[in-house]
This record gives C-alpha cells, sequence and structure tokens, in this order.
C-alpha cells in the first residue's frame, strides 16, 4: 500500500487548566509563519483559539478487545483524524489539546495502535505545561498531573515569575524526578521557544535520543535539568506541606511521588535474551510503565539499538553506527507506578552478553 | 468488455450513488458532482464527512464539518435538514418515509419527514447509525455494543452488548440481523430474533466496507486481500460456516464492495486501484477497471445493474459499463 506519502505530524499538549495550554497554542498558531494547523480540541474554552481549523471532539477512550487493560485509544481522534485526512491540503501539521484531566496514554497510542492514523500521522512529541506556582497542589490532588509529566516529552514550566528561586529549583526536581528523561524549559506566559516543542521527532526512532545526546547523563553541564539535578529527589526528611506563596522556605520537597524512574546501565548485551526479557518485562509491568525509552549495544553489532515503548507497545531499531569514541553501554529508563528497581535492574543485567 | 467513462476529479471520494439513473459522487471537499449530459456539481458543505443514498426518497443524505445535514435530490436541488452549530456531522442514515438519522457526540437525532426531530442521549459517542429495512427502528453503534430506538413509539431502547468499540452498523435486508463493524479487525452479529451472538473475525485490517447481496443471503466485506463474504441463509446467519473468498490477490486490500442490485455478483474495489466483479456461486471474476494509482473507497451499482460508479481516495473517479 502507497504509505510513501509524508506523515502528518501531531504535537499533544497536555497540562492542567490555567497552566497555560491556550496561551501556548496560540502562540504556535500565530508564529509559525506560513505553517497551517489543524487544532483538536476536547471542547472551545473560554479563551479562544485563533485558527481556521479547530475540531471540537468528545474525549472516547476505548480499550482494545484484546484482554489487555492498558491498550487504550481515543475512539474520537480515530475519527477526526480519518476526516481531517480526506482533505490534506488544508494544513502541516495537528495539535491536539487534551483538558486537563486527560490521561495522555490513550492519546499517544492512538497514533500508533490505529492502522489508519497510523498510515497517515506520526506522533511528535507529547508537551506538557506546568503551572510553577500550582504544581505541587495539582501533584497532590491529581494522579493525571503526576501522568501527564511521565508522559511527556518535553515539559515547559511556565509561570515561573509567580515563585521565588528555591521554590522553582523544587518544582524542577519534582519534575526531573517523575521524569528524567524529559526537556524542561523554564518559562514565563508560555514563551518557550517553540522550536522547542515543535518537529521533536522524540518518537522516531531514529531521532528521539540524537535530540538528547546526554541521554541519562544527568550530570553534563549543559543539561537543561538545572543545577540542583543531582541532589537526592527522594529525601523526604524535610518533608513541608505548607503552601508556597513566594515565601522563602527551605528546601522541601514537594511531592510523594508514585510515578518513579529507573535508570539502568549495563554492559553489551546478548538479543537472544534482551528481546525476551523486554517482552516478558513489558507483559508483565506493561499497566506500570507509562514510558520507557533505551539505547542498546548488543555484542558485534556496529550500530545503536534503540527501543521506546507506551505501556506493552514497545518498538525498536538500529539507530546508527556507534562512533568510536562512544562507551558502548546500554542504557534504559523505565518511568512508571510500583516498579520493582532491583528485578527490573538483575534482569536487565542478566541480559548481558557472556564476556568475550 | 466492460468499458470504463472515466471521471478526474480532486479529493477523496466519500460515496457514490445513482440518482433519478445519473451517477453522483459525493467529495470530501463538500462538493457533489455528477455525470447528467455532461459534468456537473453542487457545493452542499464545507467538508462533507458521510453519505447515505436514500433510495425510497430519491436523494443523498449527507453530513458535514460545517454540522449541517443536507439532501440533494436529482438534477442538484439541495435542502439543509438539520444544523447543529459547530460539530461535526459524522454520521448520517437514511430510513423510511423520509426519516433521516444523524449523529452529535452522544446524541442521535431521527427527523421525520414533517421536520420533526426526536434526539436520543447515549453514554458513549454515537459511532454509526442505520435504519431497519421495515417500520421506524435505529440502530446506533457505540462503545460495547448497539442500541436499538423506536422513534415512533415510546418505550425503552433494546440494547445488544459485546465488548469493545462498534463503528458502522447495517441491519440485513430482511431486518433479521444486525452487524457492526468494530475498531478491531471484526465483525460482531446479533440474530435479532433471539440476541444470539454472531463472531465474524480473522481480518487483517479494520473492515470499512458492508454490502449486502440482493436477497440478503450474502454479506460481503472489505478488510482482506479477497471480499470475505458471509452466509446469510440459515437461522444462525453464517455461526460455524466459513466465509467464501472472491478476488483473492496477493498484492493488494480489498477497500469497498458493492454487491449487484439483482444477481448474486459483488463488485471489489481494491486499493490500488482495481476493480474486479466476481460471482458467488462460482467465484468466476470479470476484470472492471485496471490498476490506478489510489485506493477505491466507494462503489455503487445503477439500479439496472448494468453500470458500476466507482470513487477513490485521490479523485480519479468514473462510470464502468459492464456490457461495454
Amino acid at each position: 500500500m502507497a504509505h510513501a506519502d509524508a506523515q502528518i505530524p501531531v504535537t499533544v499538549l497536555t497540562g492542567y487548566l490555567g497552566a497555560g495550554k491556550t496561551t501556548l497554542l496560540n502562540r504556535i498558531l500565530s508564529e509559525s509563519h506560513g505553517r497551517r494547523y489543524a487544532v483538536i480540541v476536547n471542547e472551545f474554552g473560554e479563551i479562544g483559539i485563533d485558527n481556521d481549523l479547530i475540531v471540537e471532539s468528545d474525549e472516547e477512550i476505548y480499550e482494545m478487545n484484546n484482554g489487555c487493560v492498558c491498550c487504550t485509544v481515543r475512539g474520537d481522534l480515530v475519527r477526526v483524524v480519518e476526516g481531517l485526512m480526506r482533505r490534506p491540503g488544508r494544513f502541516d501539521a495537528i495539535v491536539v489539546e487534551t483538558t486537563g484531566l486527560a490521561d495522555p496514554a490513550p492519546v499517544a497510542q492512538t497514533f500508533f495502535m490505529d492502522e489508519d492514523v497510523r498510515a497517515k500521522t506520526r506522533l511528535d512529541a507529547v508537551v506538557a505545561l506546568v503551572d510553577a506556582k500550582h504544581l505541587p497542589d495539582r501533584l497532590k490532588d491529581s494522579r493525571e498531573a503526576e501522568d501527564q509529566i511521565a508522559f511527556a516529552d518535553v515539559v515547559v514550566l511556565n509561570k515561573t515569575d509567580l515563585v521565588d528561586a528555591a521554590a522553582l529549583e523544587r518544582v524542577e526536581a519534582t519534575i526531573r524526578a517523575i521524569n528524567p528523561a524529559a526537556r524542561i524549559h523554564r518559562t514565563t506566559r508560555a514563551g518557550v521557544d517553540l522550536a522547542e516543542v515543535l518537529d521533536r521527532g522524540a518518537f522516531d526512532l531514529k531521532r528521539a535520543l540524537d535530540n538528547d545526546p546526554h541521554f541519562l547523563d544527568h550530570d553534563h553541564p549543559d543539561h537543561v535539568c538545572g543545577p540542583d539535578c543531582g541532589h537526592d529527589h527522594h529525601d523526604h526528611a524535610h518533608h513541608d506541606h505548607g503552601h508556597d506563596h513566594g515565601h522563602a522556605h527551605g528546601p522541601a520537597p514537594i511531592h510523594d511521588p508514585t510515578v518513579t524512574s529507573i535508570a539502568l546501565s549495563a554492559g553489551e548485551m546478548d538479543p537472544k535474551r534482551f528481546f525476551p526479557w523486554l517482552e516478558k518485562t513489558t507483559q508483565m509491568d506493561g499497566p506500570d510503565i507509562l514510558r520507557l525509552k533505551g539505547i542498546v549495544a548488543f555484542r558485534d553489532d556496529p550500530e545503536r539499538y534503540v527501543v521506546q515503548g507506551v505501556h506493552m507497545i514497545v518498538e525498536g531499531d538500529h539507530q546508527r553506527p556507534w562512533k568510536p569514541d562512544e562507551p558502548r553501554r546500554s542504557r534504559m529508563v523505565f518511568i512508571g507506578r510500583n516498579l520493582d528497581r532491583e528485578r527490573l535492574a538483575r534482569t536487565f543485567e542478566a541480559c548481558q552478553a557472556a564476556p568475550a | 468488455m466492460p468499458t470504463v467513462a472515466p471521471l478526474d476529479l480532486d479529493g477523496h471520494c466519500v460515496a457514490v450513488a445513482w440518482l433519478a439513473d445519473v451517477p453522483h459522487f459525493a467529495l470530501a471537499d463538500g462538493v457533489v458532482h455528477r455525470l447528467d449530459h455532461g459534468h456537473k456539481s453542487t457545493a452542499l458543505h464545507d467538508g462533507l464527512l458521510a453519505a447515505a443514498h436514500d433510495r425510497a426518497a430519491g436523494r443523498l443524505v449527507t453530513g458535514g464539518e460545517d454540522g449541517r445535514v443536507m439532501a440533494l435530490g436529482p438534477g442538484g436541488e439541495a435542502q439543509c435538514l438539520a444544523e447543529a452549530g459547530r460539530k461535526w456531522i459524522g454520521q448520517v442514515a437514511a430510513g423510511p418515509q423520509g426519516a433521516v438519522a444523524y449523529a452529535t457526540g452522544r446524541l442521535a437525532h431521527v427527523r421525520l419527514a414533517d421536520g420533526t426531530t426526536r434526539s436520543f442521549e447515549h453514554a458513549r459517542t454515537v459511532e454509526g447509525l442505520a435504519f431497519a429495512p421495515k417500520g421506524l427502528r435505529l440502530a446506533v453503534a457505540r462503545y460495547n455494543g448497539a442500541t436499538l430506538h423506536f422513534p415512533a413509539a415510546q418505550g425503552r431502547p433494546v440494547e445488544l452488548e459485546w465488548a469493545g468499540a462498534h463503528t458502522g452498523v447495517t441491519f440485513s435486508p430482511d431486518g433479521r440481523f444486525l452487524v457492526t463493524t468494530m475498531q478491531e479487525n471484526a465483525l460482531h452479529g446479533w440474530a435479532l430474533a433471539d440476541g444470539r451472538h454472531m463472531r465474524m473475525t480473522g481480518y487483517p485490517a479494520k473492515v470499512k466496507s458492508l454490502s449486502w447481496s440482493a436477497k440478503g443471503r450474502w454479506l460481503a466485506s472489505s478488510g482482506a486481500p479477497a471480499a470475505i463474504v458471509w452466509p446469510f441463509q440459515g437461522k444462525d446467519g453464517p455461526m460455524g460456516k466459513a466465509p467464501l473468498e472472491l478476488g483473492t490477490r496477493g498484492d493488494a486490500m480489498v477497500t469497498a464492495v458493492a454487491c449487484h442490485p439483482g444477481e448474486d455478483v459483488v463488485a471489489i474495489g481494491y486499493a490500488d486501484g482495481m476493480v474486479l466483479a466476481a460471482r458467488i456461486a462460482d467465484a468466476k471474476e470479470v476484470l472492471l477497471r485496471r490498476p490506478g494509482a489510489a485506493a477505491v473507497t466507494a462503489l455503487a451499482w445503477d439500479d439496472a445493474g448494468r453500470r458500476l460508479a466507482f470513487g477513490t481516495e485521490t479523485g480519479p473517479c468514473g462510470v464502468v459499463d459492464i456490457a461495454g
């Protein structure tokens, strides 16, 4: 079948009410100089969106009939994308704005699980807007706020002018604890450089990890995660539920993350062990795995192998040759709930190729 | 030898239909073209999403991105039947006595010929609509099953449950069976007399096109590299029986099917633009159109069963004259 046509990129905007999604969306629409967007919104909000092609769509989550509870798609997106793609000349890209309470997983999975949607579009990135001032409260009262961060490729930490430097550090450390693989951008009025949210290729296996050459290297000086990145995110000794209204507080972790990330590192892998392990792990832990990403070095393989996944959906491919000066290490990060760090580390390491 | 009269349009063909023996081609941009002593057209919508041939009233009923439900009669006469504001009208159906159904989100609306409208709310989005062949009965495909309404009477709807997302629906011509297409690669059916389930699975792709044979003895479907034709002669429908596979090809999927109005013959359109006719009795095939550039999206026979109109994904349309 003719799938060679350029696939339309899709950017998913998540974030709580008031985090600045509409502001960012209007910036994308007004500043994208000649690029035309189709915008899919859950409901027309109070604040207008200035665009010719806006589709209102009722969020409709469908479980797939395959016995897997985490295999969900957004049925409304299947319909709307099918309709939009019948008149493809009208736009160059699609932006999906989700409600504040939306689970981002079905949105993302729609672009992998539905054959028609997948043939015509590609998920470019999931962008989460968070409000520096109110995120701590949101994380206390909602699982969705945490999921949105856990799922994001890019986190726009907005309204940074409403908190002091110490509070901002804490918020960013919290985001980093939930999702160490995301790019974080501090902004006011959603003023992030649009190049940092559009055309990211975050789900493109050839590009995803090149955007972040220091994947999981948190101590790299130009890494965006900020100066406090190396500190212990899980130190709850000073736990403080006081609302921070901009007063100078001591360092106070603001959140007991139920979402954690587990970074694994090992040497060269044996593909006969690695692939069965990955399949078994995602079968067993799929409902708890929100995202996974990895770069794998296989024994006697001159190319880097990259993998990524959403719940049980995993994709992998060769990316590019290893560079001569690159250490041939295998690294993976799992972001999710109830993940057994010890078991994942032990079984991952057991996939290493026997010493030559 | 069959001959093809091409009509090269620009855009996705959503539906084809014969009105007063004139072939009509409804494109996604909202313009309906027709070959009536030359090429003519009528702009119906800014964006056409769905179309249903109202055979009884001799018109085409359409729904659009502009939130309108339109009816197009022979000669290009258009009438607006309903307006629903900013919601897309993605599903329409035509019923007896001029009744029309359309959906907005979780609501299914039935508009009677006198203009009165009844609305039925569902817990989930209305994904497909179909009227029963007799009486005023509307089927709604939805998540986890289908719902039957009786718009002319009071009383409770009939709920037919089956797990999964049901995206389209059709009644058999004798009204005994209801069949849905699903988000997964399968059909589901119910025998309406006793609610018995019929699972029709094994498709490598989603089923998007269904067509009942002239006397309702067969149901042809797309979604495989052959037309999958299920037997519906017995009281249990296709249960325990294997479907026929007609027009099997190794290199292209079937994307549209249309049964002949008189004979047990199926017109089969493929992803590469080829169109065949295949006889159910002996699987004998006749090539009607050579492969082109775009997938066949719509097929319709004229009432005499002598000409077949076809439409494709990127615009090449036309009419095949079977006798040549």
